[in-house]
């Protein structure tokens, strides 16, 4: 049975195969940054090409539109500032959302979540007396608005893990429910006469941009920002670094495996639903420390919305999420500047169009990406 | 070699990349008409690649393709399909909702006027199963059909469009003994009818038993070409592999399992009256009771889909049970999947793709899936013993290419069956579950993962070893038992078991347990 087959004829010489199978091993990080890159660009091409033509459609040079839209928003320190204290907003809600996406999940309750984080954090301030000491106040509005933000979150989670409800139903009905309950709150029990917002905080109000660098008078930036870039870096570490973020990524991609591996699935998701929430709640911080120092109905409408779309675009990565919050502050803020020419809600259908054209180019793009490469299916 | 003008299909020099993978690098296939041709070599060798540019699914980069003497290189699927050639694909591609008749016509529909014309279409089913031998009731829905049948229903399907020249990818990793038997008789039934026919496959036994010419592949090339009279399983391999291997087929492994008196040792695996419920309510399951001693492998073979799977994943906690479990005398009943791990417990699970890996996960954090509590600083994973962890298994379990970083993803099948095997044997257990621990595993590696399960035995573990491949139970098992419709039909001791008495237990012909 050994010896040497006779009908066998070698056609050249052939190295081990599987040597063969991968030439160039470092070829996987470049195609994932590739992947990640280029589809959110190819979707801001889009849009921009959609808004030219928009901007034709009011008699108006797009050259002229943009210039005024970067005028008003990069280019002057008030402008600029505007655009930090939106994009701080956005950069709590975009991870919030990210938080949940790497999970498996879709949470579009960030919109009550981040109100509920607000409003906790403007009860402890009328309970905390004036003269709090400033370095005690901060992490118990961190703590507040976390508990806020994540109590609305942990809710779909609960009844994701328990009985399988979906998040999505929950987290649409939760945003009317919560929302409603908070507006009735204020509105009869907390209110100053005459407005929509509760008294002002005591003590440990954080200080604007402007209390240090003067030329952003008159704009909202504040301190909070160092929040948000703390979040950012801390999820970051929390998703790749840490075992509970690989169990979390791991039931995200594939919950066979992850149950497989020993992981808590059910526990992942109220986990994950629940920091969410508390993400999104801790932004609540950026009005109600930084700006206007107390709760007012309906203080950052749209912002949480808005986080589902800076998470997509920012491809549920902490630094891409970070340049998606800024796109979307600078559009928001740039559709004021540019209000003279055309009107305001142009811009809202750029930002509607740059979701759009995310939603369908990252698949799109990315298969043509594959294409190119081929299928490496063998 | 046969005369140019009667080639059925000559590929030459294909070149086939996909971005840095060079799947086929000149790659040679000369079919002659009415013969039924194995292209077999490794996994990643490039078979199904070329297969698929034969089939119009992929454009070679460079080389020439002529079907019949005609050049057709780089023609589209519909080309292939007009010019008869079709392929049945390892995953079949079946609307499961649909009937038999309406998933055969499905692209070609036969209809009177706007409406379908079921009638025509079963009638034209009934037809071409009688005149090949491809028995499937056609009014039936194909989800309600065993893989066998829906397999015959895929070749239909190719036949039904015309096809002259049939490719079959794998075809019988699914099937049982007298399934595979069956579908070879259709085989040669459609040669006789000058059909043309090439089988991938690398279960070298059946290369012999059906083929007339075998091409072998390596490396995205091809490095052999045999006529299968006068060759030998042992010839292949070699060619395939490019070194001699150990065949599980004919290895006659016996070895010196540390079979115990019976209750001298107490068994490491002790299964008792073991229900576990599918998805429908309905039992899976139905009351299985074995056990496993230390340095013994129990091999259960049968044909899939009849209750190893649940078996297998209640065992490792992944479904509820009823019934009793107990790892070395401990009743597993209240651990969970970590718990059962941290107790001695290591799975290979059947489903490489959704269970065993995480595919955008790195070779080495794969390579802690399971025990990723293990390797913690703080919070934090414990990232450069993670990655000594993962270099240690690589060069240990030769995974290929040798970089922890690489994404799961892109490894061969071979290589990541590696990954699963290196992960489970590394870690410090009493019993191993492998569920078809060799699926879609080339021979080198299924040698190799053979050796590793042989080693636990001998180190006095208890090995459970589930595989749809007699064969290599046959090749491993100190005892066999069988299941069929969720229950442990037969149970005997090695010596005992042969692919003739097991097959009727297999089919639910009989039963002894």
């Amino acid at each position: 049975m050994s010896a040497p087959d006779p009908t066998l004829m070698p056609v050249g010489d052939v190295p081990a195969p599987a040597a063969a199978s991968i030439t160039r091993p470092g070829a996987s990080r470049r195609t994932q940054l590739e992947e990640a890159v280029l589809p959110p660009l190819v979707a801001l091409l889009l849009a921009a090409v959609v808004g030219d033509v928009l901007i034709l459609t009011f008699g108006q040079s797009p050259g002229a539109v943009y210039r005024l839209l970067l005028d008003g928003t990069w280019g002057n320190a008030y402008g600029f500032g505007q655009v930090l204290y939106k994009a701080t907003t956005l950069v709590f809600t975009g991870l919030a959302v990210a938080l949940g996406l790497r999970a498996g999940l879709f949470n579009i309750g960030a919109e009550s979540q981040l109100a509920a984080g607000g409003f906790c954090a403007a009860l402890i301030g009328l309970v905390l007396p004036a003269g709090f000491p400033a370095l005690l106040c901060l992490p118990v509005y961190i703590l507040a608005a976390a508990i806020g933000g994540g109590a609305v979150g942990a809710v779909p989670g609960v009844l994701k893990a328990r009985f399988g409800a979906h998040e999505v139903i929950v987290t649409i009905m939760l945003n009317f429910i919560v929302l409603a309950l908070l507006n009735y709150l204020t509105s009869t029990r907390l209110h100053v006469p005459d407005t929509l917002h509760t008294a002002e905080i005591r003590s440990g109000r954080l200080p604007r941009l402007a209390d240090l660098w003067p030329a952003f008078q008159g704009s909202a930036a504040n301190v909070v920002i160092v929040l948000a870039i703390l979040a950012m870096v801390g999820l970051w570490w929390f998703l790749f670094r840490t075992r509970r973020g690989f169990e979390l990524r791991a039931v995200g991609l594939q919950p066979h495996a992850a149950e497989y591996g020993g992981i808590d699935v059910g526990g992942v998701t109220w986990r994950a639903l629940a920091l969410s929430g508390a993400i999104a709640g801790i932004g609540g911080l950026n009005y109600v420390l930084g700006y206007k120092h107390y709760y007012e109905e309906g203080f950052a409408t749209g912002a949480g919305f808005l986080g589902i779309a800076v998470a997509l675009v920012g491809r549920s990565h902490p630094l891409g999420i970070g340049l998606a919050a800024l796109l979307f502050a600078t559009l928001s803020q740039g559709g004021l500047a540019v209000n003279a020419l055309v009107p305001k809600q142009m811009v809202d259908v750029l930002q509607a169009v740059v979701i759009l054209a995310v939603a369908t180019s990252v698949p799109e793009v990315r298969r043509l990406l594959r294409m190119r490469r081929g299928g490496g299916d063998r | 070699m046969p005369d140019n003008s009667a080639l059925a299909i000559r590929l030459r020099d294909i070149v086939k990349s996909f971005g840095p993978v060079q799947a086929n690098r000149g790659a040679e296939l000369e079919v002659a008409h009415g013969e039924i041709h194995a292209l077999v070599g490794e996994n990643g060798a490039g078979k199904s690649t070329l297969m698929r540019v034969l089939a119009g699914m992929y454009s070679p980069d460079s080389g020439t393709m002529e079907v019949d003497g005609r050049d057709v290189t780089g023609w589209s699927t519909a080309d292939a399909i007009a010019a008869g050639v079709g392929m049945v694909h390892q995953h079949f591609m079946l609307v499961p909702t649909l009937t038999v008749a309406e998933n055969v016509m499905l692209g070609s529909e036969l209809t009177r006027g706007p409406v379908l014309d079921r009638a025509a279409a079963e009638e034209a089913v009934r037809k071409l199963s009688a005149e090949t031998g491809l028995a499937v009731p056609p009014a039936a829905r194909v989800a309600d059909l065993t893989v066998g049948q829906a397999q015959r229903v895929e070749i239909l399907k190719t036949l039904y469009r015309g096809a002259k020249i049939l490719i079959l990818d794998e075809p019988t990793a699914v099937l049982s003994p007298p399934e595979v038997r069956e579908l070879w008789q259709v085989c040669r039934s459609i040669r006789d009818a000058g059909g043309t026919i090439v089988l991938i496959t690398h279960k070298l036994d059946e290369v012999i038993d059906v083929s007339e010419t075998i091409t072998v592949m390596r490396a995205g090339k091809t490095v052999a070409r045999m006529a299968t009279a006068g060759t030998t399983p042992q010839a292949i391999a070699r060619a395939m592999v490019g070194r001699d291997v150990a065949l599980a087929l004919d290895a006659e492994y016996m070895g010196t399992p540390l079979l115990p008196e019976l209750g001298a040792v107490s068994a490491l695996l002790e299964v008792r009256d073991l229900v576990v419920h599918g998805a429908n309510g309905q039992p899976v399951v139905k009351s299985a009771t074995f056990s496993i001693a230390p340095g013994e492998i129990l091999g259960i073979a049968g044909v899939e889909g009849n209750g190893q799977t649940e078996l297998v994943e209640a065992i490792a906690g992944l479904r509820p049970y009823t019934g009793s479990i107990a790892l070395a005398s401990r009743d597993l009943a209240t651990l969970n999947v970590r718990a059962r791990g941290d107790a001695g417990l290591s799975h290979i699970p059947e489903d490489r793709h959704e269970r065993a890996l995480i595919l955008d996960y790195t070779v080495a954090e794969n390579l802690i899936l399971g025990q990723q509590h293990r390797f913690t600083r703080g919070a934090a994973l414990d990232t450069p013993r993670m990655l000594d962890h993962a270099r240690e298994l690589i060069t240990r379990y030769d995974i290929r290419p040798d970089n922890p970083s690489l994404a799961a993803r892109a490894l061969s099948g071979g290589n990541q069956q590696k990954i699963v095997v290196a992960r489970e044997m590394a870690r410090d257990f009493k019993v191993l579950l492998a569920a078809q621990p060799t699926r879609g595993v080339d021979v080198g590696a299924i040698e190799f993962i053979h050796a590793r399960l042989r080693e636990a035995r001998d180190q006095g573990k208890a090995v459970l070893l589930v595989s749809a491949d007699l064969a290599e139970v046959l090749a491993l098992a100190d005892r066999v038992a069988v299941m069929y419709g969720g229950r442990i039909v037969a149970l005997l001791p090695r010596s005992g078991a042969t692919p003739d008495t097991l097959g009727p237990y297999m089919t639910g012909a009989e039963r002894a347990a």
